[in-house]
C-alpha cells in the first residue's frame, strides 16, 4: 500500500519507551496514511483522530514524566466495530446501531488502553459478524489491500484489511467460525483465535457466545505474541473468562519445533484419496502440503491425521451458531438503544424496527436459529448438532494424545472477486477448516504461506489444544521463517 | 430426518412472526428456498450416530462462576448513580421522566 515501509508494534514501542520518538508523530503518520488511502480500501467505519491525538498526547506526557506506559506505547491499534469504545460509535455495520455511542469500553479495549496502546479506529466487518467477506456490511464492503478488486474476507476483514494496508500494525477481531483466521489468510497477515475463555469478551457485541472469541491480527508472529500477552488473563465482567492467570507466550519464541508431533488433517486438508477435494483450490493445498515440509525440515515429527467428525463442523456450526444469534439478537427490539421505527403498540414497533434494521443475512441466521429451536425441532437440528459438538470435541481430544499441533489450509481458496459468493451456502464453505476450532474452543492461527492464484496470498491454519498457544507461535514462527525464505528463493530465481 | 420436510411459505411467515420480522411476499419467495438449503445442510449430521452422545453447549463445561455479593458501578462508569443513568438513558429513542418510553403493550396508541 504504501511507498514507505511501517515500523512494526515492538520498533514503536521500543522508539516510544525511549523517547526516540512519540506517541504523537506515529500517530499523525498513520493518520496521514488512512486519510490518503482508506477512500479506497474502506477499512473503518471511524477513525477516532481527536480521541487517537489525546491518547497519544497523554503516553508521551508519562513518558516525559519517567514513567512506563506500557508495552504497547504508543502503538496504534484498530478495534473492529463490534467491540465497546466509550464515546466512540459501535456500529456492527448493522443499521440498527448505527448511531449508537456505548457509554463502557470492552475489557480489550481498557487493557490495550492500560499497555500503552492508542485506539485508532473502528473497522469494518460483515453486520453482526455474520459472513465471509464484509459484503454484509449495511455500510459497504472492505477492499482487499492486497487486490482490491477482491473481498478482504471476513467478518473482520476491515481488521484484517487496516493492518495489511499499513493503517496500524495491530488490530482487533472477533472469531465465532474463522473470522479472524479466514479475513487474516485472504489479506496475507497473521490472525490468532486464542483459546475460548484467555480473553475476555466483556464489551464485544455476542453473536454466537458459546464461539465467539477476540484476538489479534499482525504482519508478524512476534506482534501477535504480544499483543496476545497483554490481551489474555482473567476478568471478572466476563463470566466465561478462564480463572487462571495468563501464561505469557513471548518468552518461548524462538524454541522451535523440534520434536514436536503434528498432524495434517486429512478430513481439512483438501485432499480426498489423492485428488483435490470439491471447492478445495489446488495452490492452497500444495502451499499446505509445503508448509509440512517446512516444518517436517525445522525437526518436528508431521504425519497425516484422520478425525472423521471434522465434515460435520460446517454442519453442526450453521444450527448452533444461528441459534445462538436468535437469541442474543432478540436485545434489538428499539426500546434502549438503537434504531427505532415506530408502530401503533409495543410489538409493532419493535418488529418494524428489527425489519428496517437487519440486513439480509442477518435476518436469515435469526430465523434459521428461531426454526432450529422450536418445539418440534429443537432435538432434530439444536440438539443433534451439540451432540455432533460432543463428538468432535472428544475426538480432537483422542487425537490430541498423539499430536502437539494440528495443520490445515486457513480458507479453501484465496481472495475472490466481489459477488462471486451470492449464495449463501457457497459463502459458508468459505469457514469449513476453521469451524471445528471454534466448536471444541481450542486456539488456532493463520499464517501466510506462500501465494496461490493470481499470486494471492494463502494461509497455513495450525491448531493446537487448549491453551497451547505457546506450542502454537512457536510452530507459527517456524512457518513465516520458511516462508520468507522461499520467497526470497523464488524472487532470486526470478531475477536471474 | 432423511425424509425431511422442505420448509414451506407458511414456516417461514410463522417463524418470521416468533422472530418480529416483517416479511414481504419477495422476501417469502427468497428466504423460503435459502433457508430450506441450510436445512439441507444441517441433515448431514444425519451420517452420525450420536444418539448415545451427550450434546455440549459450552465448550468447556463450565458450571457456576461466582462473585464477592457487592455491586460494581453497573456499566464501568465512574461517577454518581445518577450520571449512570443518564449515561444509559441517551442511547433511548424515546425517553421520558428518567424512562424509557414504548408505545402500549396492550391495545393500541390512538
Amino acid at each position: 500500500m504504501s511507498d514507505a515501509q511501517m515500523p512494526t508494534a515492538a520498533e514503536i514501542a521500543a522508539d516510544v519507551r525511549t523517547g526516540a520518538t512519540t506517541a504523537i508523530d506515529v500517530v499523525e503518520r498513520h493518520l496521514a496514511l488512512i486519510a490518503s488511502s482508506d477512500t479506497e480500501i474502506h477499512a473503518f467505519h471511524t477513525v477516532a483522530e481527536e480521541a487517537a491525538r489525546s491518547a497519544a498526547a497523554g503516553v508521551d506526557e508519562a513518558v516525559a514524566a519517567g514513567r512506563d506506559p506500557g508495552p504497547l506505547a504508543g502503538v496504534p491499534v484498530a478495534i473492529k466495530d463490534n467491540m465497546c469504545t466509550r464515546g466512540i460509535p459501535t456500529t456492527c455495520s448493522s443499521k440498527i446501531l448505527e448511531n449508537w455511542v456505548p457509554p463502557y469500553d470492552a475489557t480489550v479495549v481498557t487493557r490495550l488502553r492500560e499497555a500503552g496502546a492508542i485506539v485508532i479506529g473502528k473497522t469494518n466487518l460483515d453486520e453482526f459478524a455474520m459472513g465471509s467477506s464484509t459484503e454484509n456490511s449495511a455500510f459497504g464492503p472492505t477492499r482487499n489491500p492486497v487486490d482490491p478488486t477482491r473481498v478482504p474476507g471476513g467478518s473482520s476483514g476491515g481488521s484484517a484489511a487496516a493492518v495489511a494496508a499499513g493503517f496500524a500494525p495491530l488490530s482487533l477481531g472477533s472469531d465465532t467460525g474463522g473470522s479472524i483466521r479466514q479475513p487474516a489468510a485472504l489479506c496475507g497477515v497473521v490472525g490468532m483465535k486464542p483459546t475460548y475463555g484467555s480473553v475476555s469478551r466483556y464489551g464485544l457485541v455476542a453473536f454466537a457466545s458459546s464461539l465467539d472469541q477476540i484476538g489479534p491480527f499482525s504482519t508478524s508472529v512476534a506482534e501477535s505474541a504480544l499483543a496476545f500477552d497483554v490481551l489474555a488473563g482473567p476478568d471478572g465482567r466476563d463470566s466465561t473468562s478462564i480463572p487462571q492467570p495468563h501464561q505469557p507466550v513471548l518468552p518461548v519464541l524462538g524454541e522451535g519445533v523440534e520434536g514436536l508431533r503434528i498432524g495434517i488433517i486429512n478430513e481439512l486438508s483438501g485432499r480426498a484419496g489423492g485428488d483435490i477435494a470439491e471447492g478445495f483450490e489446488s495452490e492452497v493445498v500444495a502451499q499446505a502440503e509445503a508448509a509440512a515440509d517446512a516444518l517436517t525440515a525445522a525437526g518436528a515429527k508431521v504425519d497425516e491425521v484422520s478425525i472423521p467428525s471434522a465434515v460435520a463442523g460446517l454442519s453442526a456450526y450453521y444450527m448452533i451458531a444461528p441459534a445462538e444469534a436468535s437469541s442474543n439478537l432478540a436485545r434489538y427490539d428499539g426500546v434502549r438503544y438503537g434504531l427505532r421505527h415506530d408502530g401503533p403498540n409495543t410489538a409493532s414497533m419493535m418488529a418494524a424496527s428489527r425489519t428496517a434494521g437487519f440486513g439480509d443475512e442477518v435476518k436469515r441466521r435469526i430465523m434459521v436459529g428461531t426454526y432450529a429451536l422450536s418445539a418440534g425441532y429443537y432435538d432434530a437440528f439444536y440438539g443433534k448438532a451439540q451432540r455432533i459438538r460432543t463428538l468432535m470435541i472428544t475426538e480432537f481430544d483422542k487425537v490430541y494424545e498423539d499430536f502437539d499441533l494440528l495443520l490445515s489450509p486457513t480458507s479453501p481458496c484465496v481472495a475472490f472477486p466481489f459477488g462471486a459468493k451470492a449464495d449463501p451456502i457457497t459463502m459458508y464453505y468459505n469457514d469449513v477448516c476453521t469451524i471445528p476450532s471454534n466448536l471444541t474452543g481450542h486456539p488456532a492461527i493463520s499464517v501466510p504461506f506462500g501465494t496461490g492464484e493470481a499470486g494471492l496470498p494463502v494461509g497455513v491454519q495450525i491448531l493446537g489444544p487448549m491453551l497451547a498457544e505457546g506450542a502454537i507461535y512457536r510452530a507459527a514462527e517456524v512457518l513465516e521463517q520458511a516462508a520468507a525464505k522461499l520467497a526470497g528463493a523464488s524472487a532470486n530465481e526470478g531475477g536471474q | 430426518m432423511a425424509s425431511r420436510e422442505p420448509l414451506t411459505r407458511q414456516d417461514v411467515t410463522d417463524v418470521a412472526e416468533l422472530a418480529l420480522l416483517n416479511l414481504s411476499d419477495d422476501d417469502l419467495d427468497r428466504y423460503t428456498g435459502q433457508l430450506d438449503a441450510v436445512f439441507d445442510l444441517a441433515s448431514k449430521l444425519d451420517q452420525f450416530d450420536v444418539s448415545e452422545v451427550p450434546p455440549t453447549s459450552h465448550p468447556f463445561g463450565l458450571v457456576n462462576v461466582f462473585r464477592a455479593d457487592s455491586p460494581p458501578s453497573s456499566v464501568g462508569i465512574d461517577g454518581t448513580d445518577d450520571n449512570v443513568r443518564q449515561e444509559a438513558l441517551a442511547s433511548g429513542p424515546d425517553v421520558e421522566d428518567n424512562q424509557f418510553k414504548v408505545p402500549p403493550a396492550l391495545g393500541e396508541s390512538p
